[in-house]
């Protein structure tokens, strides 16, 4: 599994790194990014969906 | 407030200041949802209301048919050739695309998750300050003793002004939301002291330069130009008028949920973890700030036949109680996991204080049920809400139990 953020969609609604700050960071606008290369282990699939329920721009994507 | 006829029906006759609305809006806009979903005003020069979570979001992410050259309803508009479009007033919030992006570039790095996170120490000490100043009182105004002066103080050293003029900023925060009903050259008027005020600052600071926001948004530069005076002006208005009313109310209105909901209260003290996902729900509950848009040209829009110039109020608090988006949407769930709220609105017109203004919710709510784990609201019938496109509790009065 593989998490990314479609960087049009997000509006730096900060959801995301605050919800799952081992997945998402921030750049220095305050758009969110995903951290490293997106791959999702057993262990975080959970709170990038979390993170991905509550962006109100459905900015975030989870694909296999 | 000029005195106005009642509304009797919102379908047809919307006014986001008459009494009903301004006193509790939620019946009103579940009303509208189920048999009018956008609702109509020949109030303000012709405006609309949508009421959806669908609605809301239309109008939010259209750039295209809306334009932000205003975003407070008044009586008056300005035309296309009062302002300098596509810049607007109080850039970036009053600039259309393309421009928007490049003003809106220009104050998000000030904004930031890094520099904001960065003053939680000084909000901290500022919430200590204010409850040490209350202290073991039976009584508190959680409004008047608390809640008014955060964001006025964050804003004023965010901007690098004298301590000493906070008094002044309420009163200008007041001129430029609560007075939306007085005529044109009423309103320019009263603008008049704020103007004076904001030029003395921006030629202070020109002289002392310092490390500010003022300062910063003088020396920033747009392909190598300085910005035009205007604009500096106009960042700095809209960062004082957006930067305080709407904290202070999203404080006020979680504050008086707390008093309200004793059970809310004893989790919260109880169960410190849950502080962020409650942060959320007090601001998709009682999200306090309405938009506003124009419609560009006439044309047909969500089954409305919309004219150019007519108002759209854009009611982010109406989106975030609509449950064909948030189950139990009328329900306050402390612990909802999921909450896709827009307090903080929707594309690209996201308030860019955001994440300020979440860390200064969090820290006030934090520190005063800290002081006060438990307290309970002495008088219902003295509280009084703000009216307009901000809605918060202002007189707050609480009664501290042992």
């Amino acid at each position: 599994m593989k998490v990314r953020i479609d960087a049009d969609l997000c509006q730096g609604q900060g959801r995301c790194f605050s919800i799952a700050p081992n997945i998402f960071g921030f750049d220095d606008l305050g758009n969110g990014v995903v951290l490293g290369d997106g791959d999702l282990a057993d262990e975080t699939i959970e709170s990038a969906r979390l993170a991905q329920s509550n962006c109100p721009e459905h900015a975030i994507f989870i694909e296999e | 407030m000029t005195d106005k006829p009642l509304v009797k029906d919102f379908a047809t006759d919307w006014d986001h200041t008459d009494p009903q609305w301004v006193t509790d809006p939620y019946p009103i806009w579940e009303d509208l949802r189920k048999r009018c979903p956008v609702a109509h005003t020949e109030r303000y020069g012709g405006g609309w209301f949508p009421a959806t979570h669908a609605g809301v979001s239309a109008v939010a992410k259209d750039t295209e048919h809306f334009t932000s050259r205003t975003v407070v309803v008044g009586n008056g508009r300005p035309t296309d050739e009062d302002l300098p479009a596509p810049i607007g007033l109080v850039p970036p919030i009053s600039s259309d695309p393309p421009f928007h992006a490049i003003a809106r570039r220009l104050v998000l790095p000030a904004f930031a998750p890094a520099p904001v996170n960065a003053l939680e120490p000084q909000i901290r000490a500022l919430c200590a300050r204010l409850l040490e100043k209350i202290g073991d009182s039976d009584e508190v105004n959680g409004g008047a003793q608390y809640a008014q002066f955060i964001p006025t103080a964050v804003i004023r050293q965010m901007l690098g002004f004298p301590e000493a003029d906070e008094d002044l900023f309420r009163e200008f925060v007041h001129i430029a939301l609560e007075g939306v009903d007085h005529p044109q050259e009423e309103r320019i008027e009263e603008f008049a002291p704020i103007e004076e005020y904001f030029t003395k600052q921006i030629e202070e600071h020109q002289e002392n330069p310092r490390d500010d926001l003022t300062t910063y948004l003088l020396n920033a530069e747009i392909g190598g130009q300085k910005l035009p005076l205007e604009h500096v002006f106009g960042t700095m208005l809209l960062t004082l008028i957006a930067g305080i009313d709407t904290t202070w109310s999203a404080i006020t209105s979680s504050l008086w949920h707390l008093s309200t909901h004793a059970e809310d209260l004893a989790r919260l003290v109880n169960e410190p973890d849950l502080m962020p996902v409650a942060i959320e729900e007090f601001l998709r509950f009682y999200a306090p700030v309405t938009m506003a848009r124009l419609v560009k040209e006439d044309m047909e829009f969500l089954g409305c036949p919309m004219k150019k110039d007519d108002w759209i109020l854009l009611g982010f608090p109406a989106a975030n109680r609509d449950p064909a988006v948030f189950p139990d949407a009328d329900k306050f769930i402390i612990d909802r996991a999921e909450n896709r709220h827009v307090a903080f609105g929707l594309g690209i017109h996201r308030c860019a204080g955001s994440n300020l203004a979440r860390l200064e919710l969090r820290i006030a709510i934090e520190e005063f049920i800290k002081r006060y784990p438990r307290f309970e609201l002495a008088d219902p019938a003295a509280v009084t809400w703000a009216a307009g496109q901000v809605r918060g509790a202002r007189n707050l009065p609480f009664r501290i139990l042992k």
